[in-house]
């Protein structure tokens, strides 16, 4: 396969996967249960999730790690099983895909807040994804996607961590913005200006945003970071915020809005495009039928 | 500036050596506890609340300003409890069994603890009985429950019916937030008030009590 980064040097846009909370749901996930126990007891359905997710389309497929960090696994009791759980993660994406996609070893926040606002050492944070990112690596991922962040300082800590582990492995890197009255923050302070800037300092090679608030607002924060970046950009936008129906959560956008929006996102040009809560293989498969009608992949 | 706006500035600053100090001579200078708590740390935890709610700042200020607060509160409680100055109110919060996100929760209690509430955190993953237990045991009159997940929000449901079942209706009030949760879903699941961010939740709370 050419590497990730020749791709979008390139120019071609690549189609990432959709979510993975909701599918492992669909498989028996309990309210408060560790989604990445589902590595060590039932790796078959990580197998079969990252097929569908091929199967529709997507050229990026991503691993169920991103609780993964020690930190994370330590409110489930599991951080001495950090080792076999990013790496069973990776093996279960590779045996469904082979060479045929991009596997990402995802690396979401540690759940802690850094000194001085909470009680965290930079320190053991680092060291922890450090720790969880070589797992990764040494299992075999082709790119570290550091996600959902909304503290840079945290951020930055996970892509060095990652270019420590590697210098030459790909790292992607997105946060996570609100819709404020004036302008996009993260709930940390972050504006698209400074965590463009600050990721890419880092060391980031693809800077960008996932989650948020459903895909037109992805189209905004996306030319805020065509404004302040050189980077190649990545967007994977949730299907809007979920709303209750008959009491279950319903994700609003359908796949076929989301692809209709998402054209724009290759105007102002984003690389990857793929999803976050609330996205299925359908809508992957929009995704992916719609780049390629854009003649960009 | 008088020495309660100081105290109310620096606690706004974020600068808790400070609040702790001035707050240790507003006490020696024999101002009322009241005074201090009203004048003093409410008056700044409410701009807090204010400039956090407009987006002026972010959850770092917050989190600085409510650690300057403990550290008024900590000179500060001895004197209102010999002085027999109740707090406005008594409220149990968590989040929701399953739950194990509580930054939204936290920052819900920093806010309800600055407006004068007496907060009993039960921390997260806490189970409809806990909820109810507690409230029962501590005589809080609303129990406040938060969930990011979606798969945990129904938990909150049973929370209400507990209370339902047990005869508290209209003694322990409920109130339900985060962010999946919306005041459809609270009025869906006979929760009796919707908080959509922390000083929201506030003044929802001060409603279900009778505060103005």
């Amino acid at each position: 396969m050419q590497p990730l980064l020749e791709r979008l040097a390139a120019g071609d846009v690549l189609v990432a996967d959709g979510a993975m909370g909701t599918m492992l749901q669909a498989e028996g996930l309990e309210p408060g249960q560790c989604p990445e126990s589902f590595n060590l007891t039932r790796p078959q359905v990580l197998l079969e999730i990252a097929r569908q997710y091929l199967e529709a389309g997507a050229d990026i497929i991503q691993t169920n790690t991103f609780g993964g960090s020690p930190a994370r696994l330590a409110m489930h009791q599991l951080a001495d099983r950090t080792d076999g759980i990013n790496r069973a993660a990776v093996r279960a994406v590779c045996d469904a895909v082979g060479d045929r996609a991009y596997v990402s070893g995802s690396c979401g926040p540690s759940g802690r807040i850094l000194k001085p606002y909470g009680d965290t050492d930079p320190q053991d944070l680092y060291a922890g994804f450090r720790r969880q990112i070589e797992c990764l690596i040494d299992a075999g991922v082709d790119c570290v996607c550091v996600e959902t962040m909304v503290d840079l300082n945290e951020a930055t800590l996970a892509v060095k961590a990652a270019k420590d582990a590697s210098p030459s492995i790909p790292v992607l890197a997105t946060m996570t913005f609100d819709a404020t009255p004036r302008g996009f923050y993260t709930i940390m302070g972050v504006s698209v200006e400074a965590a463009a800037g600050g990721l890419a300092d880092a060391g980031a090679d693809v800077v960008g945003s996932n989650c948020g608030n459903g895909i037109e607002r992805m189209v905004e924060i996306a030319g805020q970071f065509h404004e302040h970046s050189r980077l190649p950009l990545i967007i994977q936008s949730n299907a809007g915020l979920p709303q209750m129906q008959d009491g279950k959560p319903v994700y609003r956008e359908t796949p076929e809005f989301m692809a209709d929006r998402a054209r724009a996102l290759i105007e102002v040009g984003v690389s990857i495009i793929g999803g976050c809560c609330g996205t299925t293989p359908q809508h992957i498969r929009a995704l992916r039928r719609m780049v390629d009608a854009s003649g960009r992949r | 500036m008088d020495l309660l706006e100081q105290i109310s500035e620096q606690l706004i600053s974020g600068e808790d050596e400070q609040v702790g100090k001035l707050t240790r001579q507003a006490i020696d200078q024999r101002l009322p506890a009241q005074d201090i708590l009203d004048r003093g740390l409410i008056a700044g935890m409410n701009v807090v609340g204010a400039r956090f709610k407009a987006h002026e700042i972010f959850l770092p200020e917050v989190l600085l300003a409510a650690r300057a607060m403990y550290a008024g509160m900590d000179q500060l409680k001895p004197l209102l409890i010999e002085e027999g100055i109740p707090p406005i109110g008594k409220i149990v919060l968590g989040s929701v069994q399953g739950d194990l996100h509580d930054i939204g929760k936290n920052l819900v209690g920093i806010m309800l603890k600055g407006a004068g509430f007496e907060v009993i955190d039960l921390g997260n993953d806490v189970a409809p009985e806990r909820f109810v237990d507690a409230a029962q045991k501590e005589g809080a009159s609303v129990i406040g429950m938060s969930a990011l997940l979606t798969t945990t929000m129904p938990m909150m449901k049973n929370v209400a019916d507990l209370v339902k079942q047990r005869g508290l209706s209209g003694k322990v009030k409920t109130i339900v937030g985060g962010a999946p949760v919306s005041a459809e879903y609270a009025a869906e699941i006979g929760a009796d008030a919707y908080g959509f961010d922390a000083a929201n939740a506030v003044d929802r709370v001060k409603s279900l009590v009778n505060v103005a």
